[in-house]
């Protein structure tokens, strides 16, 4: 996709447009919400770009707490104060939550079936999947990464080395490798 | 969830579980699920409050349900409060657990990215942002990698690999829509394929 037509256009239009949005992002994102975040704020709403969900999204996961609930609550913050913060939290949680209880309640009286624990099985394997294809599809925007597009490529599969196949602890790899990239990104972009 | 636990909560023991939360939350890097370890030390092991099957059905459902992730941590104190007493007290349970994970880091996240915005054309900020958009990729990918291998680990199943990897290419190349595919892989888990 060129980058002529990722440009962000348009913004949420009241803390209840923010409320809302995120009630529908939340209720369709089984397995984590992240990927639905994407696909829904970045190429069907356009409130921002690919970059600039990857920059926001660095920022909600070197914080602690649910990195999607930190995004929602950052894209709310940033059109409309504490107010649309509150608003976007709220859409993330509220109608989830009672929705999930619900569920708990049912699978109380069903939790003996096999189909049920097979059914709850492929559909993490899906989530899986959903979870993978958001990095390749954000994989792109590496192309145009200050550092050079090998060198970041570089980063990136080291990263899946250190978190992903070794399990390594991210309280050491963040600092770390995240730190050594932010150093050679801090001396290749302009002052 | 065979075995039941029953006992009752004094107002100390409540402050102690909302006290827990607030100290995870803090240490919640990565997400509340990298804080499960730990909340499975306190409420199982420690204190009772959970049996070990609630404790993994709390994470399941809340996996396999729309929403955030974070919100097994509500499960969690649903079944508490439940085991605790009734329909009330599993719906105290969810609020203290909640408040207690959400309070401390969505207070210090929106300081933190008022502040940034506010800075953003500050160097080290720029380079902050785009030096860690390669980490921010690879873990979404070891994110997709752990989901996929934990699903796999009680069958050792190359099917449930295979399920996860065509629905990622699917979703990257195509525009199916995501309930279609959560449909399919729910139906093939049903009847035993995958």
């Amino acid at each position: 996709m060129s980058s002529a037509d990722n440009k962000s256009c348009c913004q949420p239009k009241s803390p209840a447009d923010l409320f809302f949005s995120f009630t529908l992002l939340a209720l369709q994102g089984f397995g984590g919400v992240l990927a639905v975040v994407q696909h829904n704020l970045v190429e069907q709403k356009r409130w921002m770009t690919r970059e600039e969900f990857i920059e926001e999204w660095a920022v909600a996961q070197i914080m602690p707490g649910p990195n999607v609930v930190n995004l929602a609550l950052m894209i709310g913050g940033r059109y409309f104060g504490l107010r649309g913060a509150l608003a976007a939290l709220a859409g993330m949680i509220t109608v989830p939550l009672v929705l999930l209880l619900l569920l708990a309640v049912l699978y109380a009286h069903f939790a003996g079936h096999p189909g049920l624990a097979g059914a709850l099985r492929g559909m993490g394997a899906v989530a899986a999947g959903l979870i993978g294809a958001t990095g390749l599809k954000l994989a792109s925007t590496l192309k145009t990464h200050p550092l050079g597009q090998a060198l970041a490529v570089g980063f990136c599969v080291l990263g899946f080395i250190a978190v992903g196949l070794f399990r390594l602890p991210l309280m050491y790899v963040l600092p770390v490798l995240g730190g050594i990239a932010c150093l050679l990104t801090y001396k290749k972009i302009k002052p | 969830m065979n075995t039941m636990l029953r006992f009752t909560l004094e107002w100390a023991d409540w402050l102690n579980l909302f006290a827990q939360y607030l100290l995870l939350s803090l240490l919640s890097i990565g997400g509340a699920i990298s804080t499960t370890a730990e909340m499975h030390r306190f409420l199982v092991d420690e204190h009772h409050w959970l049996t070990p099957s609630q404790f993994n059905a709390s994470i399941a459902i809340a996996q396999a349900a729309p929403g955030p992730n974070v919100l097994f941590v509500a499960l969690m104190g649903w079944n508490v409060g439940m085991n605790a007493g009734g329909w009330s007290t599993a719906l105290f349970g969810v609020l203290v657990t909640m408040v207690g994970i959400l309070l401390p880091s969505t207070t210090m996240t929106y300081l933190a990215a008022q502040w940034g915005h506010k800075n953003r054309d500050l160097r080290p900020v720029r380079a902050f942002k785009s030096g860690m958009a390669p980490i921010v990729i690879a873990l979404l990918f070891s994110t997709s990698w752990t989901l996929a291998s934990s699903n796999s680990v009680d069958h050792g199943e190359w099917k449930l690999w295979l399920a996860a990897i065509i629905a990622a290419l699917v979703i990257w190349k195509t525009r199916v829509h995501l309930l279609i595919l959560l449909l399919i892989g729910a139906l093939l888990g049903w009847f035993g394929i995958i």
